[in-house]
């Protein structure tokens, strides 16, 4: 017998000793960031950056494979009691020595996440990670001129790029409302000190948004660059016609945040996406029901919110609970209850 | 079944403001669930699996007298909790909210021989749906015997005691079957329904996964102590059986618990919906203990009124519930276990003869309201 086949049968035995369980179960009580766990990680730290944001320290399980300067990744945070999914920007190197990574995060208004893991996460929680991912990284080959642009906290990948490569040549244009808004504004400064970066800061407060036009000023081979830029949508629209009018779009690499801002509304149109079928619905009839006149087979029990016979994945938009009135907005593992959810607004359910 | 509808003086009006005033309270719990109560959960699940694996390797020595006891009396334990307070209320979907998948009604596996799935269609779909209903909540004596004055008569039933008896030592194998409904599928016909079939594997397939556990692997580990791990094992899931068919018992059983019949819940609004749970349920009075080794079942009334509320929080509900019962005049159906047991017994053996006064007609609430 090879050694792996002798591994898998010691495995299986294993799970026979565990069931119903899986050994692992038993395993993630004493070690949760082992080799072949789920990915997981451990919030080792939280220092505060600027009155809004902070960085987390996080130890990655066994099982990490590491990151791209510029990357970001999705992690899966309990507030309230309740797990949460959010992406954020890997802001370490990707040699760091003691093998922790950080993400650089600014608390938004009404940013359940965010707020949580600025003001209240403790060190000693244990997050759920996915793998870093994103095509927002610097190239193989070193470009000879560079260009960073971004605003508030779009410059958490480019800090991630920052620390992690040094190019002879790096031009830094940033946006914030005031001096005290620059995320790693002191480590900004140390560069610059350093002659490693050129740097220049639009505070948007004083000096109003800035106006991508004045780039020719600011920056006058901004054309020449291998240009990395990340912001809010107004400024990422406002770089790409730019650089394509200039003619120079294949330069210019960005990277957009999705805040995926649903407006819950009161019925709207339901998407049955397996079965693919869109019908119109009002916000009082049950999901079910939708479905269920549409001749989409929706799986049912007690009708009436007890049973948990119907729950189905709400892949997109957001439903209201009948009963309570209470909102619930697609996120990956969200499962709702259609015999007592009505459409707020358009949605995607999985049947 | 009482000749008199202990309900009568209520109008609808009345009952429709119960069903609000439930609701309300219903909606605090939501609002307010949070941390401590994910944290409540998380903390039981990790107890109950180093409870399970201490006892286990206890067990590994139990040719040692004392280490049989301390073994056994801790796997009883570990299985008491895995199968009430944890699988019971997971599978109920009281912990959803937390969005993890690890700890989710559509995932959760339990340490019993019925697969989380066809239980979950029996209990929580018919049983809670139909709670008490004569022909519809199977649960009412779970097809093998007549708990109540209305069920018609047969024979068969002079040995109730007995079958109860012998489903309280294997409740889970006699919850397997309910859950495929054996019974009625054991027909020729049935036996070839490729629906059932299908169910019926997964039985099997559960079964021998969990006879193979208890009764091969963990004995053979045991080495020379292969014999008394065995009998530890099977002691330890005969004491869980026995509790909790105990504690199911109490539920629904005892006296001054009221059934219902077919046509009365037709056209049921959401008030008489929460009527019928409030008159076809009984608590178990006790300890915090108690209450937690009942898996909070001790709260029966509270949690078929709420079935989905994580059951950590059904002892702050039973209060309110409890002054809502005596503000409409209804009765509140506890009392400590022994006692319950005993009600539930009696009545077990009483209605395995025939009834010695003439059938009373159930009250007709639908009429009864139509004149009131
Ligand atoms: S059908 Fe029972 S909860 Fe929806």
């Amino acid at each position: 017998m090879t050694s792996a086949a002798l591994r898998s049968g010691a495995w299986k035995l294993l799970e026979m000793v565990t069931t119903p369980l899986l050994p692992s179960d038993y395993l993630d009580l004493v070690s949760p960031l082992r080799a072949g766990a789920e990915l997981r990680g451990r919030i080792e730290a939280v220092h505060p950056e600027t009155g809004d944001a902070a960085t987390v320290v996080i130890k990655p399980g066994r099982g990490w494979r590491g990151h791209t300067a510029g990357q970001y990744v999705r992690i899966g945070v309990d507030v309230d009691g309740v797990r949460l999914w959010r992406a954020y920007s890997i802001t370490s190197p990707t040699d760091r020595k003691d093998g922790r990574v950080t993400i650089t995060v600014k608390a938004i208004p009404d940013g359940k996440v965010s707020n949580h893991l600025v003001r209240s996460a403790e060190p000693g929680t244990l997050i759920q990670l996915d793998q870093p991912t994103g095509d927002f990284v610097l190239p193989q080959a070193k470009p000879a001129k560079v260009l960073y642009l971004t605003a508030g906290s779009g410059i958490t990948p480019v800090m991630g790029m920052l620390r992690d490569t040094e190019f002879d040549d790096v031009v830094m244009v940033h946006c914030a409302p005031q001096p005290q808004d620059v995320i790693f504004r002191n480590e900004l400064h140390d560069l610059v000190a350093d002659k490693k970066l050129r740097l220049t800061e639009v505070h948007t407060d004083t000096d109003g948004i800035l106006d991508i036009a004045r780039l020719d000023e600011l920056v006058p081979d901004w054309a020449e660059r291998e240009a990395w830029a990340c912001g809010p949508a107004g400024l990422l629209d406002a770089a790409e016609e730019h650089w394509a009018e200039h003619g120079v779009q294949e330069r210019l690499h960005t990277e957009r945040f999705r805040p995926s801002i649903v407006v819950a509304g009161s019925g709207g149109e339901v998407t049955f996406s397996a079965t693919g079928k869109t019908v119109d619905a009002d916000g009082a009839t049950p999901l079910l029901d939708i479905g269920e006149e549409a001749g989409v087979l929706m799986p049912s029990g007690c009708r009436m919110g007890i049973c948990y016979g119907c729950i189905t994945p709400l892949r997109a938009g957001a439903v209201r609970d009948l009963r309570t009135g209470e909102i619930t907005q697609a996120e990956p593992g969200v499962l709702i209850q259609t015999c007592v959810s009505a459409a707020a607004g358009p949605c995607d359910i999985e049947r | 079944m009482t000749a008199i509808d202990p309900t009568a003086h209520l109008t609808a009006e009345q009952i429709e403001e119960l069903g609000h005033e439930l609701d309300a309270i219903r909606d605090e719990v939501i609002a307010s669930r949070g941390e401590k109560d994910a944290a409540y959960i998380r903390k039981v699940i990790s107890a109950q699996r180093k409870l399970e694996l201490v006892s286990r390797g206890v067990l590994l020595f139990s040719i040692f007298p004392p280490a049989w006891l301390i073994g056994t009396a801790g796997l009883s334990v570990a299985k008491i909790m895995d199968n009430m307070e944890i699988g019971h209320n997971v599978l109920h979907g009281q912990w959803d909210w937390m969005r993890d998948p690890k700890v989710h009604s559509t995932t959760w596996e339990w340490d019993h021989v019925s697969p989380s799935e066809q239980w979950k269609h029996s209990h929580n779909e018919l049983h809670h749906t139909y709670t008490n209903v004569i022909g519809k909540d199977n649960d009412l004596g779970y097809g093998i015997m007549r708990v109540d004055e209305d069920q018609k008569w047969h024979p068969f039933h002079l040995g109730q005691p007995l079958w109860n008896f012998i489903n309280a030592c294997f409740f889970e194998y006699g919850i397997a079957a309910y859950d495929l409904e054996l019974g009625k599928n054991l027909h020729k016909r049935r036996r070839k329904n490729p629906e059932f079939r299908a169910r019926a594997k997964a039985v099997g397939r559960k079964i021998r996964k969990q006879v193979i556990k208890d009764y091969v692997i963990h004995p053979l580990l045991s080495g020379p102590s292969f014999l008394t791990t065995l009998a530890a094992t099977f002691t330890a899931n005969l004491v869980r059986n026995i509790w909790s068919h105990s504690v199911i018992m109490c539920g629904h059983f005892p006296e001054g618990v009221q059934v219902f019949e077919r046509r009365s819940i037709k056209g049921e609004t959401r008030g008489q919906w929460y009527l019928r749970q409030m008159m076809g349920s009984a608590n178990i009075s006790g300890s915090r203990a108690m209450h937690f080794m009942t898996g909070n079942l001790s709260h029966q009334i509270e949690h078929h009124l709420f079935p989905d509320l994580p059951s950590n929080r059904y002892a702050e509900v039973a209060v309110k519930v409890r002054a809502l019962f005596e503000k409409y005049e209804l009765e509140y159906v506890t009392g400590p276990l022994p006692k319950q047991v005993f009600s539930a017994w009696r009545k077990v053996f009483r209605l395995s003869l025939p009834n010695r006064t003439p059938k009373v007609k159930t009250p007709d609430r639908e009429q009864e309201l139509v004149a009131a």
